[in-house]
């Protein structure tokens, strides 16, 4: 492997971390609004989270632990890919505990456990702009934001519960942040969205290939889009997480039989620890111990 | 409530060129509310130029178009700010295209079309506007079972039936109509024209209707304009026009209507 | 009992050794000099230059190696490399004009002041596979003569001075001078892209975009996808001096010597009866030697020149939006390759939708059938 000895701390040149720091206050200062960067070619490919890479490397001091999750565990291969690059550029403990991190970079998920007012949550983003699927052109999208009309966002609504009878968004569903800019929150399962709303943690969304960063900034008003007859709902599992028996957590499928046997674990991996540790059972582990 | 005395519409020595073509030159009229004004000429009369130069869609290089907005004031519509201007062309004002294809939404359902208007000001029920979309597709003679199917199934007349729907739901005082019932069956023609007239009255819209078809503009229109070559060249209460033509295009343009 | 899977690291460390281990492939077979690619896969590198916008033939060649000759792969190599140099500034823009040409070609003149130099190419060899390179033969000497090409005015300059073409800056797509009085490019890696795109920012995007992928466009537009009517008014390949003015020393030095390929088109005419028609222009420039794709980016350029000059855009290729957002192969990869990234919670919350909607139609389909059986023993 190539010594990364010459480069500067986490990477990037200062020079380019103040041009990141500079959009990132632009967007704490209007929530939910997308501020265009540019964005710089990183080691990763594009659309393997070198946008929050690039927020997490402007932001990241000596004393910063950093936790990086990748559809909720740590130790995923992107999420092990990108925490050795920090480890290696910036030399700043990692940690796969929530609660110890004051930098958490993810992707598709926002942990289970609460988070704290001196906590950062970077997240990565595929396409920053919610409107993009109903209309493709960014100077047509750049219009209805700037005009607030949102109109064609609440037609695609009506849609869904006309064919399908609910609303068809399962994840990166999109808020209104503040009451003024409709934001997509990066493919989160719509089960997280709540957890955003008024969050004591700042939020930051990167994407690098579309080059787009917006934040969230502290105890901001953040609500999913609905209809007042069809309110926003959250998933719900009927089984409870086979290993610690958690049932208010969002729990993967895994296929473990060619016969259709199936169970359901806590997608949240520190979260199914630290439960397991404090003594809870699920099924699965509970039916061993029985053994 | 507007002073029914006081002009909706006032354009004012308006003209539009295309580098050296001529679109229009020097147009001027008022338009009162509940008052249906025709303007008639052939195509490259500078017809729907005047429209779309009137209805915010193309700026005039001369000439100044003024709005009675709800507040009661006349206001340049090329002075306003691009919001006000585009919430005016969502709200108070309707543009009924030639081809309806223009102004819908083909990929989405006639209730998602009708409804659109409603949930761009902030309708938030669905029952709620899904009822509205209905009552529309009633008012403008649309099977309502249809009302989760595309545009694309239904038939040319009913998709500009549907056009009008979706532009009249927001309640609209001033509607602009580019060649309407342009393409479609004469019988197909006669119920649409019924229709609109009925709306018309019934609503108190003013509307300006642009047509190559006298029959429509004798129909509809309460004045007419005559264009030719850019130019207006005669104007004044539809039947007195079509019955006594006074300028000779006018008199060819009566003329060569084929008489039943 | 199912244990949650961990030791994703080991499995990385683990795939780049087997990677180390593929690339190097058999260890009978000599390993790849990097100097035998510069030399011998020059056109490889040439468009591993253009398409990472880093003019380094010997790194070119390296991340080529490194690639074990994916070629997009090397390209994102030079770029990530290139982030991390120091930018001292912007050089002189090079002078064409002023080339050491070594081919020039044009298919708009039969002959013309400077002539036509066929140069090293593949257009006229027939493509019948040489075995004899596999034994490695060389090819026989040939024998050095004097050059008589003088210096080479450009094609476009001849059809200028009758004013039969539009100017170098385009009509209405001239640069504004700035307050200092100095034209303005602006910097696509300096700058997000946004829309509408000025010229100089299309070019930029143009330069290092995909060949395949302007490939494709052009040759849509010459099948009647948005149809320019190209003459190839001039393809020249040859060497040009870079120059720049360092800070400290107030004047022009020379810091280089590179290859480029120029492409200019000569495309359909504007004008009318009465407005003195032109022919209009599309521009192409690569590092090396790369004629398709400066040919293709020539005639792309002009496409996307469309609203400029009036006119209709009707076809993909004239489609800047679509066109630039997508040019770009170092990201096109990186999000179509991201596909392979764990999806599987997003995956998660389809299923469940799916599972549920599916549910409901059986139950519908219960009840409907229940209120038949009903009815129909009523």
């Amino acid at each position: 492997m190539a010594e990364t000895s010459g480069y500067n701390f986490a990477y990037l040149d200062e020079q380019t971390k103040r041009m990141i720091r500079r959009a990132l206050l632009k967007a704490i200062a209007v929530p939910g609004y997308q501020v265009p960067f540019a964005s710089r070619e990183m080691p990763m490919p594009y659309g393997w989270g070198t946008g929050g890479i690039q927020v997490t490397a402007s932001i990241v001091g000596r004393d910063d632990v950093l936790k990086v999750i990748d559809q909720g565990a740590d130790d995923t291969t992107n999420a092990v890919s990108i925490r050795k690059f920090f480890k290696r550029t910036a030399g700043i403990e990692t940690t796969t505990q929530t609660h110890e991190a004051t930098i958490i970079q993810t992707r598709h998920r926002i942990p289970e456990e609460d988070l704290r007012a001196d906590q950062i949550m970077v997240f990565q983003v595929p396409i920053p702009e919610p409107l993009r699927f109903l209309e493709p052109r960014e100077t047509e999208t750049r219009k209805m934001h700037a005009l607030e009309e949102y109109g064609l966002m609440h037609v695609k609504l009506y849609e869904d519960i006309s064919q399908h009878g609910h609303i068809a968004t399962t994840y990166a569903y999109p808020v209104a942040v503040k009451q003024r800019y409709v934001m997509d929150p990066s493919p989160i399962p719509k089960f997280d969205n709540p957890k955003i709303n008024r969050s004591p943690a700042l939020m930051l969304f990167g994407a690098g290939r579309e080059k787009r960063i917006y934040a969230v900034p502290p105890f901001t008003d953040v609500h999913s889009l609905d209809f007042e007859d069809f309110p926003f709902e959250i998933q719900t599992w009927r089984e409870a997480c086979a290993l610690c028996g958690a049932t208010g957590s969002f729990l993967d499928e895994i296929v473990t039989d060619d016969a259709g046997g199936r169970m359901f674990v806590c997608s949240d991996t520190d979260f199914c620890e630290k439960r397991r540790e404090a003594g809870h059972a699920g099924p699965a582990l509970a039916a061993e111990g029985a053994v | 409530m507007s002073d029914n005395h006081e002009p909706l519409l006032v354009v004012d020595g308006l003209s539009k060129r295309y580098g050296a073509q001529l679109g229009c030159r020097n147009v001027g009229f008022s338009l009162w509310p509940g008052e249906v004004v025709g303007v008639v000429g052939e195509s490259g009369s500078g017809k729907t130029t005047l429209l779309n130069c009137i209805s915010a869609r193309l700026t005039p290089d001369d000439g100044v178009v003024r709005y009675r907005t709800r507040l009661g004031t006349l206001s340049d519509i090329y002075q306003m700010s691009e919001p006000e201007r585009r919430m005016l062309m969502r709200t108070d004002w309707a543009f009924v295209h030639q081809n309806p294809r223009d102004g819908l939404r083909m990929k989405v359902s006639a209730g998602a079309n009708v409804g659109e208007r409603l949930m761009a000001v902030g309708a938030r029920h669905y029952g709620n506007i899904r009822g509205a979309a209905d009552d529309w597709l009633s008012k403008v003679e649309i099977d309502t079972g249809r009302i989760d199917d595309l545009p694309a199934t239904f038939s040319g007349g009913m998709q500009q039936r549907l056009q009008i729907a979706r532009n009249l739901v927001t309640g609209p005082r001033l509607v602009f109509m580019d060649e309407p019932t342009g393409g479609l069956d004469v019988s197909v023609q006669a119920r649409l024209l019924d229709l609109m007239r009925g709306l018309v009255g019934e609503l108190g819209l003013a509307a300006v209707i642009v047509t190559h078809d006298l029959a429509v503009a004798r129909l509809l229109s309460h004045r007419l304009m005559v264009m030719w070559r850019g130019e207006v060249v005669e104007q004044g209460l539809t039947d007195q026009v079509l019955d006594d033509p006074q300028h000779p295009y006018t008199q060819l343009l009566v003329s060569s209507v084929l008489q039943p | 009992m199912y244990v949650p899977v961990k030791g994703g690291e080991r499995a990385i460390e683990n795939a780049h050794k087997l990677l180390a281990e593929e690339r190097r492939g058999n260890r009978d077979t000599p390993d790849l000099d990097v100097a035998q690619i510069d030399e011998q896969l020059a056109l490889a590198v040439d468009r591993v230059m253009t398409e990472g916008s880093l003019y380094d033939r010997e790194l070119a060649a390296l991340a080529i190696k490194q690639a074990r000759g994916d070629l997009i792969e090397a390209a994102f190599l030079l770029r990530a490399f290139r982030t991390t140099l120091a930018r001292f500034g912007y050089s002189i823009p090079i002078d064409t004009g002023q080339m050491v040409v070594r081919r020039r070609i044009s298919a708009t003149y039969k002959d013309l002041p400077g002539g036509q130099v066929l140069g090293p190419t593949f257009d006229y060899t027939h493509r019948l596979i040489d075995f004899s390179l596999l034994e490695g033969a060389d090819p026989e000497n040939l024998e050095e003569g004097e050059s008589d090409m003088g210096v080479t005015p450009h094609v476009l300059n001849i059809l200028d001075r009758e004013g039969l073409m539009e100017p170098a800056n385009g009509s209405s797509g001239a640069q504004e001078r700035g307050e200092d009085g100095e034209v303005h490019v602006g910097d696509l890696t300096r700058e997000p892209l946004e829309f509408p795109a000025d010229r100089d920012i299309r070019l930029q995007r143009l330069a290092r975009g995909d060949e395949g992928f302007l490939l494709a466009l052009g040759y849509s537009t010459q099948r009647g996808y948005g149809r320019n009517h190209p003459f190839a008014g001039e393809l020249r390949l040859g060497e040009v001096r870079v120059g720049f003015v360092p800070e400290e020393l107030g004047f022009e030095i020379e810091i280089a010597e590179i290859t480029v390929t120029e492409c200019e088109m000569v495309n359909q005419f504007k004008g009318s009866k009465n407005v003195s028609p032109q022919f209009t222009r599309g521009y192409g420039l690569t590092f090396g030697h790369c004629e398709r794709k400066a040919m293709s980016m020539a005639l792309v350029d002009r496409a996307l020149r469309a609203k400029e000059l009036d006119e209709e855009v009707e076809a993909p290729g004239q489609d800047e939006e679509f066109v630039l957002a997508h040019a770009d192969n170092v990201e096109a990869t990186g999000f179509v390759e991201h596909l392979k990234l764990p999806h599987y919670v997003d995956f998660q919350s389809e299923l469940e939708l799916v599972r549920r909607m599916r549910a409901e139609i059986e139950a519908a389909k219960v009840r409907n059938g229940d209120a038949e059986q009903i009815e129909a023993a009523e």
